[in-house]
């Protein structure tokens, strides 16, 4: 696989709305009470930019594999 | 598990709006009945979740559902029942239209708007300054702040504030107005969106509402037209009617805290996290309401909701909890550690949340720094507070400086 996505939230930022888990239940659980990627490296996908674009303090990126930012833009 | 407390619904809200004063019952109610029943002015019974943790499940597990409301007689504070917004969504129909204007409220946008909502809030206090002493806080300065940012980002004439302002209250009011009045101000205010909507597609312009347009029209079977309006009308109207009543909140509670006040004032690059520890303090809702319905039998709070029951989790009672915050019904304007839910938690959490936290900044930043002889004009008691909404806030605000 080469074209993955890589998923991070800065636990800093992280206020644990949940938001992204409502979005992308395949790819964010809350665990105490912070967001956390179920998988680093993903299949690209538009919901993780849905849930990084609509993350109230933008504590969610993605990033190609080259390390460009693909969310939020 | 005890089923006993269902025949013992409470009237809810406890109490008549005191100022900011939070209903002793709270408290009580966290400690020896976290889950409680309770009925709101209109529809079915609920229960009340009080408790922080209890209250970030209620709002924040998949397994509640505003969705599920729809079709039932909603508990609520008001005569009308909302339908078919995006606060009656779960996801995915939810993600669909946060999504569209998701993007225009995240902390890296909000931020390019500071510069001119500063500009903005010296421009009012200068224009308070230049007539003199008293003025109305509410009047003068936290109403027109909100409404020109929220015109300006949305593309809504300010010219016409007198106009939206005024059928906004419909979406806050539960006896303020009669029954009909909130319809009449919401079909006006859903219908000069409908016109401004028709504009931006004949004449494109660089603002939220004709960036909606364009996503509509680019996939018509994505969005519909009425979807389109009240969304951008839920924006406008949410988008003042809240940052407008707390602004006068916020100034309320520093002025009659002058040590936590002078802290400030002392401490001027504390102010977001001031403004973090009162949207803890202050009980904006003169309740909770937008019950969350159990799609399966959840436990929550030591009690079996169970699968249809409808929840409502109290903001304000949350961001008391003591076992959260170290004496919560302390004011701390240096708070660290401050989890609040002011903002509301889950999918549903506040999506101007950004914008109202930097126009409160702003807000309360340039009142510290600006007027610092600044104090309330009459003795407290006069002061007059509104009545018949779904929030707490002062109809006036005389002040001096």
């Amino acid at each position: 696989m080469s074209a993955g996505w890589r998923i991070a939230v800065d636990a800093g930022r992280c206020i644990g709305s949940g938001g992204c888990v409502g979005m992308a239940p395949a790819h964010f659980r809350l665990e105490s009470g912070a967001a956390t990627p179920i998988a680093a490296t993903v299949e690209p996908t538009e919901t993780v930019i849905d849930a990084a674009e609509s993350c109230p303090v933008e504590a969610i990126t993605v990033r190609d594999d080259d390390g460009d930012l693909v969310a939020p833009a | 598990m005890p089923d006993v407390a269902r025949v013992t619904a409470r009237p809810y809200p406890f109490s008549p709006p005191d100022r900011l004063n939070l209903d002793p019952r709270y408290a009580e109610l966290r400690r020896v009945e976290p889950l409680s029943r309770v009925r709101l002015p209109f529809g079915e019974e609920a229960w009340l979740a009080t408790r922080h943790g209890d209250v970030r499940t209620v709002l924040g597990d998949p397994r509640f559902s505003r969705a599920a409301s729809v079709g039932r007689d909603e508990p609520r504070l008001t005569p009308r029942q909302i339908e078919g917004g995006i606060l009656s969504m779960d996801p995915p129909e939810h993600t669909r239209l946060r999504r569209l204007v998701a993007k225009a409220f995240t902390a890296r946008r909000v931020e390019q708007l500071r510069p001119r909502t500063r500009q903005i809030a010296d421009g009012l206090i200068d224009a308070m300054v230049t007539a003199g002493p008293p003025a109305d806080l509410v009047e003068h300065f936290a109403t027109p702040l909100p409404i020109q940012v929220i015109c300006e980002l949305l593309g809504v004439p300010f010219a016409d504030r007198h106009l939206f302002h005024v059928w906004s209250e419909a979406i806050v009011s539960t006896t303020s107005l009669p029954p009909e009045q909130i319809q009449e101000y919401l079909d006006n205010l859903y219908a000069y969106i409908a016109e401004l909507v028709q504009q931006r597609r004949r004449e494109p312009t660089d603002d939220l509402i004709c960036a909606m347009v364009r996503a509509r029209d680019e996939n018509q079977d994505r969005f519909t037209e009425q979807e389109i309006v009240q969304l951008a009308a839920g924006l406008l109207a949410a988008g003042h009617e809240t940052t407008v009543t707390q602004l006068p909140n916020f100034a309320y509670v520093l002025l009659t805290h002058p040590e936590q006040l002078a802290w400030l004032r002392a401490e001027p690059a504390r102010v977001p996290t001031a403004v973090e520890e009162l949207m803890r303090y202050v009980p904006l809702g003169v309740a909770s309401s937008f019950a969350r319905y159990a799609t399966e039998d959840v436990e929550v709070g030591g009690v079996l909701v169970r699968a249809g029951e409808p929840v409502i989790g109290s903001l304000s009672s949350a961001n008391r909890d003591e076992t959260v915050f170290a004496e919560p019904d302390r004011l701390d304007l240096g708070r660290e550690a401050n989890p609040h839910i002011g903002f509301g938690h889950g999918v549903h959490h506040c999506v101007g949340a950004q914008l109202a936290r930097m126009e409160l900044q702003v807000g309360i930043g340039a009142l510290v720094a600006r007027l610092p002889e600044l104090r309330i004009a009459v003795p407290e008691p006069e002061l007059t507070w509104k009545s018949g909404m779904i929030v707490r806030g002062l109809a006036r605000m005389p002040v001096a400086w």
